[in-house]
């Protein structure tokens, strides 16, 4: 039995590590979404997906030092999340109804990107915008 | 606290983590905005939800397990709405789904 409770602790170690890794590579790749991402709203789900990453590492942390304070932190950190979503897509539609500058130019770099693999994939000289409504 | 439920909490961790990790491939290789968030929202909302379910299971503690629940309730609540009010504020703004998008219902609408 002191074997197994032995092999259940390490394993749990190891599980944590991993897990704290696996993390830690996501949380790389969302920033590159962050930073890349071409849109507004590309950047702002990114930011959505980086506090769950979050709350994750909290989880991942609380179970390794069994400090559990953590977790009030992590329910906080989940609503300060939602509300930033939410107040990023207010932002954004209200914005976009004022023709905001930014937004309109990010419009239209993607129906002309659009427009562009539509004729790759027709083959054919597609005029550009063409499928916008 | 017993071997058999530490091994399945590690085990509930990597999984969850193996969750967050996809929903950021999904975020990272999508093509336009909707699909990225379909993959950000559902998968990640998962991840996160299992990692604090690996705590909850992990404390003996009463208050923490609730609060850890309450956490998991609340986000399997807030993220559906969150990613909802996203993309119809994206869409009304003027964000076109890419291409590969065959059915899109509002655009019919306000030809």
């Amino acid at each position: 039995m002191s074997g197994l409770a032995e092999f259940s602790s390490a394993f749990l170690d190891v599980c944590v590590n991993i897990s704290l890794a696996v993390l830690t590579v996501a949380f790389v790749l969302i920033v590159l979404r962050i930073v890349r991402g071409p849109t507004l709203p590309d950047r702002v789900v990114a930011l959505d997906m980086l506090v769950a990453v979050g709350i994750g590492y909290i989880a991942a942390i609380g179970v390794q030092t069994d400090y559990f304070l953590y977790v009030d932190i992590a329910i906080a950190l989940g609503l300060v999340g939602f509300l930033a979503t939410v107040a990023f897509a207010r932002f954004v539609l209200n914005r976009g109804l004022a023709r905001d500058p930014t937004i309109v130019d990010e419009i239209r770099e993607t129906e002309l990107r659009e427009g562009r693999s539509k004729a790759n994939v027709a083959g054919s000289a597609a005029p550009q915008g063409e499928g916008a409504r | 606290m017993t071997p058999f439920l530490e091994i399945a909490v590690g085990l509930v961790l990597v999984i969850g983590s193996a969750f967050s990790l996809i929903a950021t491939l999904g975020l990272l290789r999508l093509k336009d905005v909707y699909m990225r968030m379909h993959a950000g929202s559902k998968a990640g909302t998962l991840g996160s939800g299992l990692m604090l379910i690996a705590l909850a299971v992990h404390t003996g503690e009463v208050d923490v397990l609730t609060r850890a629940l309450a956490g998991v309730v609340f986000f399997l609540l807030t993220a559906p709405v969150a990613a909802h009010l996203l993309a119809k504020a994206s869409y009304e703004v003027g964000y076109r789904p890419c291409s590969d998008t065959h059915i899109d219902e509002m655009g019919k609408r306000d030809t």
